[in-house]
């Protein structure tokens, strides 16, 4: 046993030194997935700030200008244009100038004060169906505030009934609350495929790999030793980017410590699994990379990650539950914003143990398939 | 041919105070300092020296892939610095590893060269009948290139290289891993180019014996040439200085390394049921202080070789690795287990699909014993290794490796065996310090143990000043010294070294039998497969296989004493391993 | 013979680059990979995303609470349950209701306390309730529009059963340009193409400089009178095509199994289409021609390539939301251009104003990787 531990204590280091050796190598390692927590963290946002909006208002009453200085007033609109003619705006939008018009009726003002409806039209670029759709829910709160208000100060008639939306977890609705846990699974995700898809191939076409078979190392051990510098890695840089995650972008961590790093731990297993198994499977390091692209891929955008698994088909679906990012996806949040702890998590955590179990033993068995 | 009469005695490529440096693990090196030297035209010119010498370096320099530092290169008249093109369009090149395409066709790598050539296409067919002809490759043009034997590819690079007609070829170790029956076939080749279109060569080479056939020899060494000149003028010097001290009992190991040690003795290998020794002046060697255990010893004076003279040249220079005896060997309780078979082969069969690599060989190798396989490139020794190793499973067959299959054996057995791949696979971007420091953990060195066997290691092997450098940017000499010590930290049972010495010089190829001498008398079992047949030599016993056949077996004595003939009193072991190939294959090639 | 000294020597030769082509496409035809990469990856991908990548939230399940059932409530709830948008289930309670979110079986909550009715006749405003789970702010705030919807038919329904007008002060008639039904497919499936299309044009080339340099045939290839600019024209144009190839087959997909509508022109398509494949293409030669070496090829290929393409090319996420350094920085992504493009050309038309300035960029971009690749591809070892 002390023998074995020993075994694999050196393969790690050797890994290790492979990896970190080689100043490029290094820096590829490190830097872009930091640098990439900044960047996406920032990024990743469906929320809209300051969308340009050209106005065209042809009502030259006080209760339109009312209205304007609503749109003006939230942080989500910026008026870059005041239009005087309903033909700019057809160019505006086309060339991506505004994402939105605003076109105030001519008699709104005169509408309001007799009591019918103040008609406004509302035109949106729905080139990005998504911002259009978020944009519409903004438009219709801005709207919505200002009738309640105008409502309340010329004494019209209240509504017979009124919706109090509450959010939970997330009361301001913020989507980085939502995005940043995720940027967590998606960095480690790839830093661990980093470390170990090619590592197996890169040893073959260098011919080390025939060495390693004939020391004593046995596959269960060549598997560990290449398998914890990964985790050791993820880890790291899980860690670190939870700790920005919290400190620099505020998203509050309210669940158990614990209940993340065991989440973490089973998705490292499994991530790496997947990783070691492409890795033995492939015979160069050609094919290690497209095989790490066709798995990276699927599983980022088939993860829950942007786009949630439940808008998928039925089909899709399923094929998801292969996906360990996401079961990791779902740790994360939930400890992060919901505050869950390991009770509510098995469901995400055996899954994960399963991938992550299949894909080593793959891999160990594959480490002496492929032998001309 | 050429272009006007006056040309003829111009050099084809003269070479003026060239240095150039570069930087191995952050120092910077003199890879060629102030180097001046002629190739004459219409002749063959060596490029010979030990690794590292800087003979790439100057080869690179002269097609333009590297500037010198200082001085120049003339080729054909063209200043390489000033048109490195016009340089490149005059010479055909080839570099070491043949530069070919293995996923193209023999025919598509032609068509490749000729079109970046820029040869005509009605030119074309003539001149691929031509080469093809002389490289006996017409029947394999749709073969891909990855599918070829390395006799092979190395005949279709030099036919790439010389797809337009030209006036001069430089060939960048053309015959490294190749095996002797290619190695005279493309000698073969270059001498016909050079007598009928007066072609100019540039080669490099590590193999003495080749130095020997060109018309001129540059000599360099460390970066400076050491002599310009034929061949024989370098032997010419030796006369009177080489000797061949015959024993009567079999001990040549142990008398090689006797004599070794003696006064005056620059060089010492043995050959035939003797050891040939180099001496520094004029006179026999003393054999008095041999004391008693050696009698009935006969010395006769040798015609002297060129690579007495070069070793002769270098030996002043190298004393420091005169010695390397390894002492240190340690062996874990396995050893002490008496068996004196150690390896069994049995019908030993491995099939790759239709193709046959292995057909049913059988074999022993008896504890102590230095077992050479020797073979043709493809004759399927590296496969029988890798049987033998457990990184290949038999398709049929029994093998026995200190009584286990290393493919089922546990994990302590396979630690009483050490493996040298070819191409000294090491990890490259580890230092050589940390390359021995995870051999020796990776066999269950721990501790005090896993220190003094690095040291003893980096001490043993001269690596100690490179022992931080990362091992990928060692020249090839060191990568050997450090794959064979890594084998061996483990003080292993037996040793497995495939193609040992391919493309290491002279003088690192001694140093390296040497040790295994020392560990073959410590009763460690090596079993090796080289392409220099003088090393088969230094087997005790061996089997020749070609096409997954054993075609003979037996001692050195038993290989060539076959093809003694009125004409060959004393074959050297290279026309034996020939004419048995030729023997062997002729009645098929018939069919 | 012409004498070879008098040899006259080209500095660019149709020949000697032909030769190159035909080398390299000798080379895909023998490796499926490259086959493989160009037609297969963007077949599965644009397929499986196609299908998977939507934002629109259908049978959100939903959770009704309606403490004390009557004729307006049950309205109330039918429009709820009538929804394509929400697949609803009644909680008895609140507490089942909370349960029900908190194990994540249902995405929002509408609760009805049991004084809706008596506040809703005396006139009182009667409220409401709902409860959505942030966690995925997005979605959330989707169903809060879709909750809206509902809300609002149903105060239709009721003023008129109460035989008046609603009077809702201001009334807004919203109208979506381009994309009437707001089917996220339609601005999906163009930006899939770009993203898809950075990681092909990078797989195509980003080992193949390295592979030469690592078997060993580059220097081969150096030392005959090939230039460097014959060198690169030689692994660009075999790959262009071939991811050209996968381009059109991307677009037929998109046009013919998806039904995004082309509303563009094909040639502005084909164009802005070959400007970003020579800048993708343009990338992974750099990555190959700097790494020289497979292993930190791949490893920068892996992460230079996808996660910006698909995080900063605003392909899910609006550039114009970020914060201007991040807007920055995402100059610096080819797919980015790209993107515009083809929301652009797709859904809009040939709409000049954005494509000339994107098209100039990607040329910009695309013109600086290949002098980076051509600078640092020199013909010497050093």
């Amino acid at each position: 046993m002390r023998a074995m531990l020993h075994r694999v204590w050196a393969l790690m280091l050797k890994e290790f030194l492979a990896l970190l050796k080689d100043r490029r190598s290094r820096t590829v390692l490190i830097v872009p997935p930091l640098f990439q927590l900044m960047v996406f963290g920032y990024a990743a946002t469906f929320d809209l700030n300051q969308v340009p909006y050209a106005l065209y208002n042809q009502d030259a009453g006080l209760a339109s200008r009312e209205l304007v200085s609503y749109f003006d007033g939230s942080r989500n609109f910026r008026q870059v244009a005041n239009l005087n003619s309903q033909e700019r705006i057809g160019p505006m939008v086309r060339d991506g100038q505004v994402l939105m018009a605003l076109v105030i009726h001519p008699h709104f003002s005169k509408d309001l004060l007799s009591g019918r409806p103040g008609r406004v039209q509302v035109i949106v670029d729905g080139r990005n169906s998504n911002t259009a759709l978020v944009l519409l829910g903004y438009v219709q709160s801005v709207v919505n505030a200002f009738s309640r208000d105008w409502a309340r100060e010329n004494g019209g008639g209240a509504l017979p009934a009124e919706l109090e939306i509450r959010a939970w977890f997330n009361p301001n609705l913020e989507s980085r609350w939502f995005i940043v846990p995720g940027i967590a699974g998606l960095l480690t995700l790839v830093v661990s495929l980093l470390v170990t898809s090619l590592s197996v191939a890169r040893e073959r076409e260098a011919g080390t790999f025939d060495q390693l078979l004939v020391t004593p190392l046995r596959p269960v051990e060549i598997l560990l030793g290449k398998a914890l510098p990964g985790m050791v890695i993820g880890f790291a840089e899980a860690t670190a980017i939870i700790v920005a995650g919290t400190l620099w972008f505020d998203v509050p961590l309210l669940g158990s410590l614990p209940a993340l790093y065991l989440g973490l731990f089973l998705f490292l297993l499994s991530a790496l699994g997947v990783g070691l198994m492409i890795s033995s499977f492939s015979a160069t390091q050609q094919q290690s990379l497209l095989g790490t692209f066709l798995f990276m891929v699927p599983a980022v955008i088939l993860s829950g990650f942007a786009t949630p698994i439940a808008n998928m088909p039925p089909a899709v679906q399923t094929m998801t539950l292969a996906n360990p990012m996401r079961y990791f996806l779902v740790v994360v949040r939930k400890v992060f914003l919901e505050g869950a702890g390991m009770d509510v998590l098995w469901g995400q955590y055996w899954p994960m143990a399963v991938i992550g179990l299949t894909t080593l033993a793959a891999a160990g068995i594959l480490f002496r398939h492929r032998m001309q | 041919m050429s272009a006007t009469p006056g040309k003829n005695h111009a050099p084809a490529c003269s070479i003026q105070g060239v240095s150039r440096a570069f930087k191995l693990a952050g120092k910077p090196v003199q890879a060629l300092d102030q180097v001046s030297a002629q190739v004459a035209h219409g002749a063959v010119t060596g490029l010979v020296g030990p690794d590292a010498a800087g003979k790439t370096t100057l080869m690179r320099l002269a097609v333009g892939l590297l500037l010198p530092d200082e001085g120049s290169i003339s080729v054909l008249g063209v200043e390489v610095g000033q048109d490195p093109q016009r340089v490149q369009a005059l010479v055909g090149y080839m570099p070491q590893r043949f530069g070919l395409y293995e996923d193209l066709t023999v025919k598509e790598n032609l068509d490749l060269y000729a079109d970046l050539r820029d040869l005509a296409p009605e030119d074309r067919p003539p001149r691929y009948a031509e080469l093809l002809g002389m490289t006996g490759m017409e029947p394999f043009q749709d073969r891909l290139a990855g599918a070829l034997s390395g006799g092979m590819k190395q005949k279709l690079g030099l036919a790439c290289a010389l797809v337009k007609p030209t006036e001069m070829l430089i060939l960048d170790e053309p015959t490294v891993g190749v095996d002797p029956v290619s190695r005279r076939e493309l000698w073969e080749i270059v001498y016909r180019l050079v007598e009928s279109e007066g072609l100019s060569v540039l080669l490099s080479t590590s193999y003495l014996d080749e130095a020997e056939r060109c018309q001129e020899v540059v000599l360099l060494h460390q970066g400076k040439v050491l002599g310009q000149g034929a061949p024989g003028e370098f032997s010419r010097r030796m006369r009177g200085k080489s000797f061949l001290v015959k024993s009567g009992q079999n001990n040549r190991r142990r008398l090689q390394s006797l004599l070794a040690r003696g006064p005056g003795v620059v060089d010492s290998v043995i050959q035939g049921d003797g050891v040939r020794l180099v001496m520094d002046k004029a006179a026999p060697p003393d054999l008095s202080g041999l004391g008693d255990a050696m009698t009935g010893l006969q010395v006769r004076e040798e015609e002297p070789r060129f690579e007495d003279g070069f070793l002769a040249l270098m030996g002043g220079r190298r004393h420091e690795s005169q010695e390397p005896e390894l002492q240190l060997i340690q062996r874990g309780a396995e050893a002490s287990k008496a068996r004196d078979t150690v390896i069994e082969v049995e019908e030993l069969t491995k099939r790759f699909g239709e193709f046959v690599a292995v057909d049913r060989i059988s074999f022993q190798v008896k504890r102590g014993e230095v077992f050479g396989l020797l073979g043709a490139n493809g004759a399927g020794k590296s496969t029988t290794f890798r049987m033998l190793c457990g990184l290949l499973p038999p398709s049929q067959g029994r093998l026995r490796v200190a009584g286990w299959d290393l493919r089922r054996a546990p994990a302590r057995a396979r630690a009483s065996i050490g493996y040298m791949a070819q191409r000294f696979s090491l990890y490259g971007q580890l230092s050589v310090r940390d390359n021995l420091s995870f051999f020796a953990s990776a066999y269950g060195l721990g501790g005090e143990r896993r220190r003094r066997m690095i040291a003893w290691a980096l001490d043993e092997f001269g690596l100690a000043e490179v022992a931080e450098a990362p091992s990928a940017e060692l020249p090839l000499g060191f990568k050997q010294r450090l794959a064979m010590a890594a084998a061996l930290m483990h003080g292993p049972e037996i040793l497995f070294l495939d193609e040992p010495t391919s493309g290491v010089d002279p003088l690192a190829r001694r140093d390296f039998w040497r040790r295994i001498n020392a560990l073959a008398e410590q009763k460690v079992t090596v079993l090796i497969t080289t392409h220099h047949l003088e090393e088969a030599e230094y087997c005790d016993r061996m089997v020749v296989m070609d096409r997954g056949q054993i075609l003979a077996r037996g001692t050195p004595h038993e290989m060539k004493s076959r093809w003694v003939t009125p004409e060959n009193p004393n074959p050297s072991m290279e026309d034996a391993f020939i004419a048995l190939l030729e023997e062997h294959r002729a009645p098929k090639e018939a069919a | 013979m012409t004498p070879e000294s008098h040899l006259k020597l080209r500095r660019f030769s149709w020949r000697r680059l032909k030769g190159l082509w035909r080398k390299e496409m000798l080379q895909v035809v023998r490796d499926p990979s490259s086959i493989a990469i160009a037609f297969v990856m963007p077949l599965i991908l644009l397929l499986l995303f196609g299908y998977a990548v939507s934002l629109d939230a259908k049978d959100v399940p939903l959770a009704l609470v309606v403490e004390e059932p009557s004729a307006v409530s049950a309205a109330f709830t039918a429009g709820f349950e009538a929804s394509p948008y929400f697949e609803s289930r009644r909680a008895a309670t609140i507490q089942e209701a909370e349960e029900m979110m908190r194990l994540g079986q249902v995405e929002g909550i509408v609760w009805l306390k049991s004084d809706f009715d008596s506040k809703l006749f005396s006139g009182e405003q009667a409220p409401i309730a709902v409860i959505t789970n942030g966690v995925d702010a997005n979605t959330a705030r989707i169903v809060e529009g879709y909750v809206q919807g509902a809300w609002q038919r149903w105060l239709e329904d009721y003023a008129q059963s109460q035989g008046r007008e609603l009077a809702l002060p201001v009334e807004v008639e919203e109208r979506v340009w381009f994309n009437a039904e707001v089917r996220s497919r339609n601005f999906l499936v163009p930006g899939l193409i770009a993203v898809i299309m950075t990681l092909i044009g990078a797989l195509l080339t980003a080992m193949v400089v390295a592979r030469e340099w690592e078997r060993g045939t580059m220097e081969a290839l150096m030392v005959t009178p090939v230039t460097v600019r014959e060198i690169l024209l030689g692994k660009l144009v075999p790959y262009f095509i071939l991811g050209m190839g996968g381009m059109a087959l991307s677009v037929a997909m998109a046009v013919l199994f998806f039904e995004v509508p082309l509303r563009g022109s094909l040639w502005v398509l084909s164009g802005a289409a070959a400007l970003f494949m020579f800048t993708a293409l343009g990338m992974g030669l750099l990555i190959s021609t700097l790494a020289r070496n497979q292993f930190v090829a791949a490893q920068v290929a892996i992460i230079t390539t996808f996660l910006p393409a698909f995080m900063l090319s605003g392909f899910i996420f609006n550039i114009g939301s970020m914060p201007e350094v991040v807007q920055f920085i995402t100059r610096f992504i080819a797919a980015r251009y790209f993107v515009s493009i083809l929301q652009s050309v797709f859904l809009a038309g040939d709409v000049w104003s954005i494509l000339w300035h994107n098209a100039l960029a990607l040329a910009v971009m695309g013109a600086l990787f290949l002098l980076l690749v051509a600078k640092k591809t020199k013909k010497r070892l050093d």
